[in-house]
């Protein structure tokens, strides 16, 4: 591979890795639309920042935290929450783009990815990003299940359940935000939409569930990568396509009941 | 020497934006449990999610045990509809041991829970409840979805643990209640009998 791809490529490796794990926990939680939320208000920031002269990759962590932080203050834990966001975001991504010529550029990069202009800084987070991943994944698991399986346990013992949720919160806005600024908005919510999906469909268990997952975002991941660069296509739609067409073909003939 | 007690509640009067039945005055020891019998709609559930804090409490008060943890096991659980987890896994990522299931619930272990009946999961969760690290056990309803044979299994768990812990349970089966040998408190008229 030329040296010119090859830190793109590490930094999509790192992101298709550790979206689609992320992605079961939120649908889990059923905050699988989470993404889609944040994705918009970490582009929002992108923009923002842009238009102020900071680095995106500032803007874009910015603006998915303060999702992020609202939804906390708000106490409010629904796709809904991330609906407004998303709505917010594509409002505010879309008004500062009409009114600049570099802003409106840079609009259509957050949207389709820019993955293969991505430099040393998105490659050094993404990477952190999945070591942070694979240490704090693990440890937040059990936790986030108890919670969803038994709520009221956490409040009861007075657990310091603030501390697990904001973790996960915060895993999530770091990676929502870095994979915008690189793979794309649409990009990074089907790596953490689409294989959950299928997993949750198809696995017998829990870690069958996160293996076929990770398996499944790497797979096509890498087959966009080359396919795009090959046929001189953008990242992102190639991406979201090759997704969607594997998860339609593991989906068909289920018996189970979709979510 | 007088048995640990775990909780005492003190006249306590739950509900929502209004108050549901009338105040209840109780306690509950290691090793003892407690049943909570009466109408439809006489404030037992009510009584339990004011204990975990998912109800108001209107009235009185209650006071549990320094450093004691509590279970609760939710007349309505939580189940996602669909979800890769299995019995197993589900145990051991709650902290539960795993090495000696009850009788009728091995053979569900490997399954994923979204696939389980609901009596399945009822004892299931009824376990997980049971053989955690709780002093307090709170079941309410814990005999929903069971059919004779699980409703045998499900008072026989209890059983199996009721010296480590002390356990109130809600429900409206007083058959299931005198199996267990609860004291029985009438939560219309508020009487108790042993």
């Amino acid at each position: 591979m030329d040296e010119l791809f090859l830190r793109p490529f590490l930094t999509g490796l790192c992101l298709a890795l550790f979206l689609p794990w992320l992605g079961n926990l939120l649908r889990l939680r059923d905050e699988w639309f989470a993404t889609l939320g944040l994705a918009h208000l970490s582009a929002a920031g992108a923009m923002l920042a842009q238009a102020l002269g900071i680095s995106i990759l500032v803007g874009s962590p910015l603006g998915a935290l303060c999702g992020a932080l609202a939804k906390l203050a708000a106490g409010a834990r629904s796709n809904a929450a991330y609906g407004v966001m998303m709505l917010a975001g594509w409002s505010a991504t879309l008004l500062v783009a009409a009114n600049g010529g570099a802003g409106e550029a840079l609009g259509h990069a957050l949207i389709d990815g820019q993955l293969y202009f991505s430099g040393p800084a998105e490659a050094l987070i993404a990477c952190l990003l999945l070591v942070g991943g694979v240490v704090l994944l693990p440890l937040l698991t059990p936790r986030l299940i108890a919670a969803v399986l038994f709520p009221a346990n956490e409040k009861v013992n007075r657990l310091p359940a603030w501390r697990w949720h904001l973790g996960f919160e915060c895993l999530v806005v770091i990676a929502v935000a870095i994979a915008t600024a690189s793979i794309g908005l649409m990009a990074c919510f089907a790596l953490l939409f689409v294989p959950a999906w299928v997993s949750f469909g198809r696995a017998v268990s829990w870690r069958q569930g996160v293996l076929l997952s990770i398996v499944l975002g790497l797979g096509c991941y890498v087959a966009a990568f080359f396919t795009a660069l090959r046929f001189d296509q953008p990242f992102g739609p190639v991406l979201v396509g090759l997704l969607v067409m594997a998860c339609l073909g593991l989906r068909a003939g289920l018996s189970r009941r979709h979510g | 020497m007088s048995p640990e007690t775990l909780l005492h509640i003190d006249a306590l009067l739950a509900g929502y934006d209004r108050p549901v039945g009338r105040p209840l005055s109780l306690t509950l020891a290691r090793g003892e449990i407690v049943g909570l019998w009466g109408a439809n709609g006489a404030g037992k559930s009510t009584l339990l999610k004011a204990l975990v804090g998912e109800a108001s409490i209107h009235a009185g008060s209650f006071m549990l045990a320094p450093a004691r943890r509590v279970a609760y096991l939710a007349q309505r659980q939580t189940r996602p509809l669909e979800v890769p987890l299995t019995g197993s896994e589900m145990l051991r990522f709650l902290g539960v041991d795993r090495s000696s299931p009850p009788a009728g619930l091995a053979e569900c272990l490997p399954r994923r829970i979204d696939t389980m009946s609901g009596g399945q999961y009822q004892l299931l969760s009824l376990w997980a409840t049971l053989a955690g690290e709780a002093d307090v056990v709170l079941l309410d309803e814990p005999t929903n979805h069971l059919d004779p044979g699980h409703l045998v299994l499900a008072a026989e768990e209890i059983l199996q643990r009721r010296a480590a812990i002390g356990c109130l349970v809600v429900s409206h089966d007083r058959d299931f209640l005198n199996r267990l040998g609860a004291r029985i408190v009438d939560v219309d008229g508020g009487s108790t009998r042993g």
